[in-house]
């Protein structure tokens, strides 16, 4: 199979303004990944399915990723002049990267037997802005998957033809795969609790102002 | 003593009477028996019929199920206890055995099941999951054990349990419904009018079932501090 610099180069030759990105992964396995830009998304999933060399025409698995907001802080060596020296000298910056949704596409070829070749798409943001164009229209397999994550992530996919919860019920708010999800306080009875679920269990426990120093507290103390 | 004098006793002896009104005298019986007379009680009579043909309802909701029909297949032969004959319709079962994973999403429909059961009815909650959530305990769609909804009668630990736990289940439950009294105060639950046989079913709400339990027949231990 081509080299994903290869793939970007003729897709950007061949779907005008399409925009890649080539994204590195550090892991073992070093899935690197192409990133698409949204508004050509469809386009060059088209391309990567019809091209007679990279034929991928099977989605073998869609999923989603939720990036809260984060800052990296990165030590540059920046030129100072310092007591009329110019001197290099070593700063933390802090960079800041707003939070965003992403989709990520495992693609393969069932007919010349090649992949798997990853494909992402990112959200502006994770709130209002959280649409993606919806890739059903290029790999029918996509469907049931865009709607779990859908349901999960809270990731709208325009043109998708039937976008409703899978998994959780229909009234269901929440999006419970999100970093920042907090699920219901059900903890009243753990009987082994350990860890967060000690914490939360604790906030179960009734109290017992005889053993927790309630009768040191006097009326005065409280007053000042 | 003589059966003479055990007979006599049996009429009027008040505080054998106190003790249980609708048991016979073990060791009067079995030497009626010896002499040929067969002495029972309407109360046994009923309950041996009802543990000897309980019928469960056929659904399942996780891997449990799977051991469950096991249990019913020939190798454990639920049919030795009278337990073969699997429902699919509620209105025709007296056992709910909730095998499996219960999800946020299916609890109302469970709570449905048992309350569409006629009286008496039985639930075995079979395998960590249905007792209390088991492994999927923290997550975000599992329901932390089927008896916030509806009363249990048995629990069966196991990840699954195996189809010998739940025959030991089921012989618990039949030793259960034999100690059943159909009169007096501690009269078997479905002959009281004051208890209920039907539970609320929750509703799908926002964030989580609404009640997330209910409080008249879920009651946890109280913990405490340490």
């Amino acid at each position: 199979m081509e080299s994903l610099e290869e793939i970007k180069a003729r897709v950007e030759a061949a779907v005008p303004g399409a925009k890649i990105e080539i994204v590195p992964n550090a892991a073992v396995p070093a899935q690197t990944s192409l990133l698409l830009d949204r508004e050509h998304a469809v386009a060059i999933a088209k391309f990567l399915r019809d091209d007679p060399v990279l034929q991928l025409d099977h989605c073998s698995n869609v999923t989603g990723v939720d990036w809260l907001d984060r800052k990296v802080t990165k030590k540059v060596k920046v030129k100072k002049v310092v007591e009329g020296v110019e001197k290099e000298i070593e700063e933390a910056q802090e960079e800041f990267f707003a939070g965003y949704l992403e989709a990520v596409y495992h693609l393969f070829s069932m007919s010349s037997k090649h992949g798997p070749v990853i494909i992402r798409m990112r959200t502006p943001d994770r709130a209002t802005g959280a649409h993606l164009p919806s890739l059903i229209s290029i790999w029918r397999s996509a469907e049931f998957q865009e709607r779990e994550i859908f349901d999960l992530y809270g990731i709208k996919f325009d043109g998708h033809p039937d976008l409703r919860r899978i998994l959780m019920w229909d009234e269901f708010e929440d999006f419970p795969m999100r970093k920042d999800y907090r699920e219901p306080d059900d903890y009243e009875y753990e009987p082994t609790p350990h860890d967060e679920v000690l914490d939360k269990a604790k906030q179960h426990y009734p109290l017992r102002p005889q053993l927790d120093g309630a009768e040191k507290i006097t009326a005065t103390d409280s007053h000042g | 003593m003589g059966l003479e004098q055990r007979l006599f006793r049996l009429g009027a002896d008040t505080e054998t009477r106190a003790m249980s009104e609708n048991q016979i005298d073990e060791g009067l019986r079995s030497e009626l028996q010896k002499r040929g007379v067969w002495v029972t009680s309407t109360q046994e009579l009923y309950n041996w019929g009802r543990r000897n043909s309980i019928w469960p309802l056929q659904f399942g909701l996780a891997c449990c199920a799977i051991e469950m029909i096991a249990t019913a297949a020939s190798r454990y032969d639920l049919a030795r206890f009278g337990g073969e004959v699997f429902r699919p319709s509620p209105r025709q079962a007296d056992l709910m055995i909730v095998a499996g994973t219960v999800t946020k999403k299916m609890a109302p429909q469970i709570v449905r099941l048992y309350n569409q059961m006629p009286d008496p009815k039985y639930v075995i909650s079979m395998g960590a999951c249905a007792i209390s959530g088991g492994p999927f305990k923290q997550g975000y769609n599992v329901l932390k054990g089927i008896d916030r909804y509806i009363p249990v009668d048995v629990y069966i630990p196991g990840c699954p349990p195996r189809p010998e736990a739940l025959l030991h289940a089921f012989m618990e439950l039949q030793r259960k419904i034999k100690d059943q009294e159909l009169t007096g105060k501690n009269k078997a639950a479905h002959l009281d009018r004051e208890q209920p046989s039907e539970f609320p079913v929750p509703n799908f709400g926002a964030h989580d079932l609404e009640p997330p339990n209910n409080p008249a027949i879920f009651h946890p231990p109280k913990l405490e501090r340490v």
